[in-house]
């Protein structure tokens, strides 16, 4: 039920201005381009999920989105502004980034929060790490002894202790057991509910029918598909299809495997 | 003063024939090794001994001695960027960090007229606060450029976080100039207990008061010290800004880049 609601909010609010546009982005790499004009937009609501074939620019184009990675050509649009024209740390912290594998800083967890918001006290930290489901004794623990689920969720609280407009988190769960990526799962949605706009990057098509609102399909460097979860599996191009069902087969054999 | 003569230095040539005789004997396979390196050794120290001993002439004026310094300097900084490739424009750098550290380490020690300023000890102090330096050079240079491609994830997970490059570099710097300049403070602090340097050595042996020689050889000491840290903080600050771009993004150094 709760599911069907949420496709159904998702339908409606698509004809808002864009969370980002891709306008032609070209992002050069060794021999051929990591992005190839690259063309699409995210709707601003809830969790757009990026999948795409692993190579195909999905990561890249999450980058170009806070600016770690800058398009040879082509613009980036957020909330219609270009970002290349934006004071990129200011940018950062509008656009706040997960990465692939937990980068705990040296020091103590609440270290790590300051470094996100020095003059953050204790129970602010409290706070932030109560969001994402941490209670307040994490504070003092050394961050570079937590468990990966763990630490993954303490660069989650740092990103969110510079109240970001939009979570990019990109494979977040790729490696943490499964305990933990059911609830970077939860609270992904929890923060959509929450009106942090998320755009989740995932090679893992179940994934992306447990989380997504809008899919952004990337193959080869292009945006292939871009719009509802809802209706991707009819508006999809043969490309999308082809990719959608091969990525099916592996995921069947992964779990054959174990 | 001790002189030990020509006839002397070719008897202490008999030191070098019981290490071919070593080789010989334990079949080490160096023998043309040690001949080789104890004949470029002489050649070496006769040419600089030449060139010395033209710029010690009375009325030779000191600029040669300077350009001297500007030779090591060009030679130093070679040097370096040839041992650390993977470094981008290092040699500009480490000519930058050679020359800082020689107008603020010679500054002191002819400024506040520690030493005389003549050919006597311009070419000696330059020589020996370049030469200890440069292998500290390298290491910071080297130890920044790996960590920074080492903890690419960290340095952009602080950049992701809205900190400045400058800032998000910090602790790598710092630990990359840590690591650079404890070996020298390690030789200062044993220096005496375990090896005597070789120029207090030399002195020595050339026939100057040991208390002489220890004042000479602590001021060299200082000397070496702070042009360690004067070149290897020039240079560690010069990769840092070479590895950020002005946005604040991190260069691939290195490396090729990684299909994503």
């Amino acid at each position: 039920m709760l599911v069907s609601a949420r496709r159904d909010n998702a339908s409606i609010v698509c004809a808002a201005p864009p969370l980002f546009g891709f306008e032609q982005v070209t992002v050069d790499g060794l021999d051929l381009p990591r992005l190839d004009a690259a063309t699409g937009t995210v709707p601003d609501d809830g969790v757009t999920v990026v999948v795409g074939p692993s190579g195909s620019g999905k990561s890249t184009l999450l980058r170009c989105c806070n600016r770690l990675e800058v398009p040879s050509s082509g613009r980036v649009l957020l909330r219609g502004g270009d970002v290349s024209g934006q004071d990129p740390l200011r940018l950062r912290r509008r656009v706040g980034m997960v990465f692939q594998r937990p980068t705990p800083f040296p020091g103590s967890v609440l270290d790590n929060l300051r470094v996100a918001e020095p003059g953050l006290d204790e129970v602010a930290a409290a706070r932030v790490l109560e969001a994402v489901g941490l209670d307040g004794r994490f504070l003092a623990r050394p961050a570079t002894e937590l468990s990966g689920g763990e630490a993954q969720r303490v660069c989650l609280a740092r990103t969110l202790a510079t109240d970001p407009e939009v979570v990019l988190m990109d494979e977040v769960t790729s490696s943490v057991d499964p305990a933990a990526r059911v609830g970077l799962e939860a609270l992904a949605r929890n923060l959509a509910a929450r009106d942090v706009r998320v755009l989740w990057v995932t090679h893992d098509l179940e994934q992306m029918r447990r989380l997504a609102d809008h899919v952004l399909v990337v193959i080869r460097g292009r945006i292939a598909y871009a719009g509802p979860y809802a209706t991707l599996d009819t508006a999809a191009s043969p490309a999308v299809h082809r990719f959608l069902a091969a990525a099916l087969d592996a995921d069947d054999e992964e779990v054959g495997e174990r | 003063m001790t002189d030990i003569g020509w006839a002397g230095l070719g008897l202490s040539g008999l030191l070098v024939a019981v290490a071919v005789a070593l080789s010989l004997w334990r079949q080490l396979g160096l023998e043309a090794s040690i001949v080789w390196a104890a004949a470029r050794a002489l050649a070496q120290l006769l040419l600089i001994g030449l060139v010395l001993d033209a710029l010690l002439q009375p009325g030779v004026s000191s600029a040669w001695a300077w350009l001297w310094v500007a030779f090591m300097l060009v030679v130093a900084a070679w040097t370096v960027a040839r041992r650390a490739p993977v470094v981008p424009g290092l040699f500009q750098l480490a000519l930058a960090a050679f020359a800082t550290s020689a107008v603020l380490t010679l500054g002191v020690l002819f400024g506040f007229g520690v030493f005389a300023v003549n050919v006597r000890t311009i070419v000696p102090l330059a020589g020996l606060m370049i030469g200890n330096s440069m292998a500290a050079t390298v290491l910071v240079a080297r130890r920044l450029v790996e960590e920074l491609r080492d903890k690419r994830d960290e340095v952009e997970a602080r950049l992701a976080l809205g900190q400045p490059a400058e800032e998000a570099a910090r602790p790598y710097v710092r630990h990359a100039l840590r690591t650079a300049l404890t070996p020298q403070i390690e030789t200062t602090k044993v220096v005496g207990l375990i090896a005597l340097p070789g120029s207090m050595t030399g002195l020595i042996l050339a026939g100057v008061n040991p208390f002489d020689a220890v004042r000479v050889q602590a001021a060299v000491m200082y000397l070496i010290l702070g042009s360690v840290a004067a070149t290897t903080t020039v240079v560690a600050l010069g990769v840092r800004r070479r590895l950020f771009t002005r946005d604040h993004r991190l260069v691939r150094a290195g490396k090729p880049e990684p299909v994503p």
